[in-house]
């Protein structure tokens, strides 16, 4: 049993990923922040049974993700395409090194990560479909661990597993794509 | 710059490694195909880089760690893939950092405080 006159001293530290992921996952300033506002207030009418010293941070991150699903993916207008395509293995480690024709020696690759922008990160994350994007998420951005992100997400470890590593080849696609439409990567004449 | 620290688990017991044959330093990633993968304890490229995800996750069992940390000791092709795939992970988590408006504190902070005058009434 967890206080609730503690609650905002713990839960409050949170409140930068929380907004991250809110603006990941609506792609909408305004919606995220009535995301997050709504996230915490319904954490502090459940915060009784929150069990203390488990982990707040993922218990959060579930109610934002029940809340998302719930209300702001029910409002959209169009469904979205829910599946990504399937792409090659190591596909933005190729394509970076393929670029790099002339032997420019091993770090090339991660020299040209260092081009893109938070933009091009937060564009590319946001151009997932959202089971892909919220499994990338939580893995890579917030490092929870599979067993915890089937808990957040409400899916099987197999399935959160599949999403994960899908979502990262199509991120890392996205990602390529988008350097390369702002002339950050690919050789010349490489039109994708 | 390769950092190939960051790629390496805090695991103890890896000296006496023997390098493989199949460990080629001018070899690409995935380039080598039926190492001595029979052989205990011992990984080829192509099982390395299939478990890239589950090391970088930290999602392997110790065992299955050290197999892995001790092909990456040996073979410098699946170091350079598993450092940028470190790498890039980084730069994933460290560019999706966004500022939280002030007026998003005092909403929240506001509505915690009418629920709560809610409550007590």
């Amino acid at each position: 049993m967890a206080d609730q006159a503690d609650f905002a001293t713990l839960a409050m530290e949170y409140m930068p990923a929380l907004y991250s992921a809110a603006l990941r996952m609506t792609r909408n300033p305004s919606d995220a922040e009535d995301l997050v506002q709504e996230t915490y207030l319904k954490a502090y009418r459940a915060f009784g049974s929150f069990e203390a010293g488990t982990n707040l941070k993922a218990w959060l991150y579930r109610i934002l993700t029940n809340t998302y699903i719930n209300t702001y993916r029910a409002k959209k207008r169009r469904p979205e395409i829910a599946d990504v395509e399937d792409v090659e293995d190591l596909y933005l480690y190729r394509h970076l090194g393929a670029d790099q024709s002339s032997g420019l020696g091993r770090s090339a690759e991660d020299e040209a990560l260092d081009r893109f922008t938070d933009d091009d990160v937060k564009a590319a994350i946001e151009s997932l479909p959202d089971t892909f994007r919220m499994a990338v998420l939580l893995a890579d951005v917030e490092g929870f661990s599979y067993k915890e992100i089937a808990e957040i997400t409400d899916v099987p470890i197999g399935t959160v597993m599949s999403r994960i590593h899908r979502g990262r080849k199509a991120l890392q696609k996205a990602l390529y794509e988008f350097g390369s439409a702002r002339g950050l990567v690919g050789a010349a004449g490489d039109g994708r | 710059m390769l950092v190939a620290s960051s790629v390496q688990p805090a695991t103890a017991g890896r000296e006496n490694v023997v390098v493989g044959e199949h460990a080629s330093e001018d070899s690409g990633p995935m380039a080598v195909e039926g190492g001595p993968s029979g052989v205990a304890g011992f990984v080829n490229c192509d099982e390395t880089i299939e478990r890239l995800y589950y090391y970088l996750d930290g999602e392997l069992t110790e065992e299955r760690r050290t197999e892995i940390a001790r092909h990456l000791d040996m073979c410098g092709p699946c170091v350079d893939v598993f450092g940028f795939e470190a790498e890039l992970r980084k730069v994933i988590a460290n560019r999706c950092k966004d500022h939280v408006p002030d007026a998003l504190l005092d909403r929240v902070a506001r509505a915690l405080e009418d629920e709560h005058t809610r409550q007590s009434n």
